[in-house]
């Protein structure tokens, strides 16, 4: 099977750049498979678990909003943030769904910016847990 | 023998003065360390995204999108302006300052009113002092700067653009040339003038014709708000960046300078012991001169 090159690239640095045989990621109108030899391919990306094999050896990420451009064999994936499955901390997630739950709770009314990005936490929390537990 | 001890006590006085801009300048060097790596580390990220975003945009008939269109007349623009939070950086945050009010004159000169965000405490004192139109001011976000913050800023001068209270949002911030250079820009940010595509990229290939998910107006709309983003994001890097470069040189600077003054007043002080010394011996010599008379 031929190759393709993934990049997965966050403000902070580029989190992984390497050939790999499929790409499976969250697009906003829902998963979606890259193999190599794809047409050339926009699509925004939604909170959720990314995916990639390489030599049968799957590594899994969590991704937060953001998109992904294919052409010519090469994968970018551009997003606000990006971590490994293996690398969250559950109990560190976990709070961070508390709090957001919490401040959900109490500004339901307002409807302000913070209620967005209490909403945004949450979300992201959520699929942080999600895909943590998968891999147990 | 009072001159002797003030000199001394002076040499003392700048030599701890050196110690200060010494460390100063070492931590300066250490954090510039750390922003300079995040600059970099930005820096693939800037470049896909416009790559992505020039493509797409060419694609698209301008006026699809409310950011994208120009409005006739402007009565009012606002002014994203950035500033280091603190001073001892040379003439760093007054050549911005300077800059900044510069353009500021000359728009209202042309009879538009200006309204200022400014990042950084001594952007903010200044421009307060002189009653400036300040929108909203935030200090002390160097170093920790995450996306979602910049992401509500940038939520807050696109509801303002949309709600048609500003006709146009500029941003001025220290762009980093060199280590020796750094040179206040300004940048418009809304309406957005999305950037070029780069023809010689994958031309042979047709890598424009993408297949978009979901279409590409929908697309645009999502990457323009982040297009803004990450602008802004790139500004706080770059001036962060330039703070501690500017500090760094200025700091050297003084510790050159503090040498250059511990050496001419042991100069000093060794001359005024020297005479004192030959003060004193004249006045034995002197005195044993009259005791053999």
């Amino acid at each position: 099977m031929g190759k393709l090159h993934l990049e997965v690239v966050t403000p902070e640095k580029v989190m992984v750049s390497q050939d790999v045989d499929i790409v499976v990621a969250p697009g906003s109108l829902g998963e979606f498979g890259i193999l190599e030899g794809h047409v050339p391919f926009l699509s925004g990306i939604v909170p959720g678990e990314l995916r990639y094999t390489s030599d049968s050896q799957t590594e899994r990420l969590v991704v937060t909003t953001g998109f992904a451009e294919v052409s010519e064999n090469r994968v970018s994936v551009l997003v606000d943030a990006a971590e490994r499955a293996a690398e969250i901390d559950v109990e560190r997630a976990r709070r961070a769904l508390e709090r957001a739950k919490e401040r959900l709770a109490r500004q339901r009314e307002v409807g302000d910016v913070d209620f967005l990005r209490a909403e945004a936490a949450l979300k992201r929390a959520i699929v942080r847990i999600r895909v943590a537990e998968k891999k147990t | 023998m009072a001159t002797l001890r003030d000199i001394l006590r002076k040499i003392g006085a700048v030599k701890k003065t050196r110690q200060i801009t010494r460390a100063m300048n070492m931590v300066a060097a250490a954090k510039l360390r750390g922003a300079q790596t995040r600059m970099e580390g930005f820096e693939p990220y800037a470049r896909k995204f416009s790559e992505v975003l020039g493509n797409l945009a060419s694609r698209i008939e301008p006026d699809v999108h409310p950011l994208l269109v120009k409005q006739d007349s402007v009565a009012r623009v606002e002014l994203l302006h950035f500033t280091g939070d603190r001073g001892l950086c040379g003439s760093f945050n007054m050549n911005l300052i300077t800059r900044g009010e510069k353009w500021a004159k000359e728009q209202e000169a042309n009879g538009i009113s200006v309204s200022l965000t400014t990042v950084g405490k001594k952007g903010m004192d200044y421009f307060r002092k002189r009653n400036y139109n300040l929108t909203e001011s935030h200090v002390n976000l160097y170093g920790n700067v995450d996306i979602s913050f910049i992401n509500q800023m940038t939520n807050s001068f696109i509801g303002r653009y949309l709600s048609g209270e500003v006709g146009e949002v500029y941003m001025m911030y220290s762009h980093f040339v060199s280590m020796a250079k750094q040179e206040p820009t300004l940048v418009k940010l809304i309406p957005v003038e999305p950037p070029k595509a780069e023809p010689s990229e994958e031309a042979s290939g047709g890598g424009a014709e993408y297949l978009c998910e979901p279409d590409p107006e929908g697309l645009l709309i999502e990457l323009l708000p982040k297009h803004i983003s990450v602008q802004i994001y790139n500004a706080f890097l770059q001036n962060e960046t330039c703070e501690h470069a500017a500090r760094m040189a200025a700091m050297d600077n003084a510790s050159k300078n503090c040498n250059e003054l511990v050496d001419s007043l042991t100069l000093v002080y060794n001359k005024a012991r020297q005479a004192a010394i030959t003060a004193e011996l004249m006045d034995i010599v002197g005195g044993a001169e009259a005791l053999k008379g």
